[in-house]
């Protein structure tokens, strides 16, 4: 059936329509019932951030250990941005990179939701800012590899690597005290 | 203007470009999420903040180069004319959300378009990279080593647990989101796609049409991207994207054989009919002349259609969408007037190749 209004779409669009107790039968095109003001559109489509938005919101009510309400955490604010969970709800967006702290708590089962049950990124490290998770990933890998020599009583080979350690910690210090200033 | 010269402006150079499987992916994208780590999201941050990162922007890397990535332009989004706007948005260098910000939005755009980066968005910073064809795994080569450029002069958001830190939660992780632009008229007319769609999902992908409203996917063209950001690595999201990617480019290239077996005269006729349309009709709007050209793109591929080069669909998809017309015509028109010169445009530009 072809629109009513433009007679050269196809209409997508039946209704009824009473005037003063009078029924009348509307066949339009999505485009004519724009234009007639037959529908309102919103402004924007509803986007996924919509529908995300819908889940953050589902919270079960809980107590946390210190027997904080839920409206109490609900309060808590952002020291560096000032957002409030609640804002966050409403918006579905973080103020800033601190909030990811300020919410920690609150962020794992909404991530968990959205991401199939996943909490923890395994991805990309900076380059330079990550350049200290790199030291701390290798010194991590030492200290098991020490372990097994010192059980296998390979003491010489163990103090090398004990040494390796001690070299990469104080590179670690150094750097974070420079990140500091 | 010309034709010639409204086509030499507003197709991306890159586009022009041969690429891996190009008769079904187009091409390939992908996204980049940062943010700096001591700024407020772009979302809350006040314009001072804003005006701040943009001047960054505009001072270190404006007329820069990046290996190939040549002579990034600076164009600050408030001072654009609406069509200006729609045009980078229709061109899909930056998004409707970027071109509706009336403060401290820019955008830096490498001279053959290959890359754009969006500036306040709803990150500070999101870089996008543009390949034609499929081509995922040298798209995140690319977008790491330019990753690492940036990183040079910039301290991101970056926690040891959660990864790249983004406004949205949806981003947070890699901040990346890769995508393949695919032509799938077989699958779409057979209905094969809609019954796939479910168990794509289940990977952790999402399939969209690309233009056109809600579920309705103009010219056949659909957008496969990953959905989650967290607790996979990058490489592995990009091989499950591809693998994905190349069973519906197998299973789309069966289904067109099957289609040519056993309803040639059908196939030939719908394909020769939406040929006659782009050639001889005088109103055209944004669907029929999306389905006419994925039709003729079919007939193309199939080797039904000759002389007519196949980039004729992502060219031409792009060049009739509303924002661009206004702009070839330089001024604003009714929608009646766009379906004319719709319906011209793509006549002269069949005729370039008569």
């Amino acid at each position: 059936m072809k629109c009513q209004e433009c007679h050269k779409r196809e209409a997508t669009l039946h209704f009824t329509q009473v005037i003063h107790g009078n029924k009348l039968e509307v066949h339009v095109c999505e485009v004519c019932a724009k234009k007639k003001g037959y529908m309102t559109y919103p402004e924007e489509a509803y986007t996924l951030h919509d529908l995300l938005t819908g889940l953050f919101n589902v919270d079960s009510p809980q107590v946390n250990s210190q027997g904080a309400s839920l409206s109490q955490i609900q309060r808590v604010r952002c020291p560096k941005c000032d957002l409030s969970f609640s804002e966050f709800k409403r918006i579905g967006k973080f103020g800033c990179a601190t909030c990811y702290q300020t919410f920690s708590e609150r962020i794992d089962p909404i991530l968990r939701r959205v991401h199939s049950g996943n909490t923890k990124h395994i991805g990309k490290i900076p380059k330079r800012k990550g350049s200290n998770l790199h030291l701390k990933k290798q010194v991590e890998a030492y200290r098991s590899e020490l372990h097994s020599l010192i059980e296998n009583e390979a003491f010489e080979k163990a103090a090398i690597v004990r040494d390796k350690i001690k070299e990469l910690e104080s590179k670690i210090q150094d750097k974070e005290a420079g990140d500091q200033t | 203007m010309t034709l010639q010269q409204f086509m030499n402006e507003t197709i991306s150079p890159w586009m022009r470009e041969e690429g891996p499987d190009n008769d079904i992916v187009l091409s390939s994208r992908l996204r980049l999420a940062r943010n700096f780590s001591d700024v407020s999201f772009p979302t809350i941050a006040s314009k001072e903040q804003l005006n701040k990162i943009n001047h960054f922007f505009q001072e270190n890397y404006e007329h820069t180069s990046f290996q190939d990535y040549e002579n990034f332009q600076f164009i600050s989004i408030p001072d654009l004319s609406t069509i200006e706007k729609k045009v980078l948005v229709e061109k899909h260098l930056i998004s409707p959300l970027l071109a509706k910000r009336s403060q401290a939005a820019a955008a830096l755009i490498s001279k053959q378009e290959q890359v754009s980066l969006m500036i306040n968005e709803e990150d500070h910073i999101r870089i996008q990279l543009y390949f034609p064809g499929l081509q995922l795994t040298k798209a995140l080569q690319k977008g790491f080593e330019f990753d690492d450029w940036l990183e040079e002069k910039i301290n991101y958001a970056y926690d040891e647990t959660r990864g790249y830190l983004t406004s949205c939660p949806t981003n947070v992780g890699t901040g990346m989101r890769a995508s393949v632009m695919m032509h799938l008229p077989a699958l779409a007319l057979t209905k094969h796609l809609n019954r796939m769609i479910p168990a794509i999902n289940q990977l952790g992908l999402v399939v969209r049409g690309i233009y056109g409203e809600g579920s309705e996917a103009l010219g056949n063209l659909f957008q496969i991207s990953n959905q989650i950001t967290l607790g996979k690595t990058e490489e592995d999201i990009i091989v499950d994207l591809e693998s994905v990617v190349q069973q519906l480019i197998e299973l789309e290239r069966t289904t067109r054989k099957r289609l040519m077996e056993q309803m040639t005269i059908n196939l030939k006729d719908r394909i020769y009919r939406s040929l006659g349309v782009l050639e001889y009709s005088r109103i055209t709007d944004s669907k029929e002349a999306a389905r006419c050209l994925s039709d003729v793109r079919l007939g193309i591929d199939l080797g039904i259609i000759e002389n007519i080069p196949k980039n004729i669909l992502n060219e031409l998809v792009i060049l009739t969408q509303p924002g661009l017309l206004q702009y070839y015509a330089k001024k604003a028109l009714t929608t009646h007037e766009r379906d004319v010169l719709r319906a011209s445009l793509i006549r002269k530009r069949l005729q370039l190749e008569g």
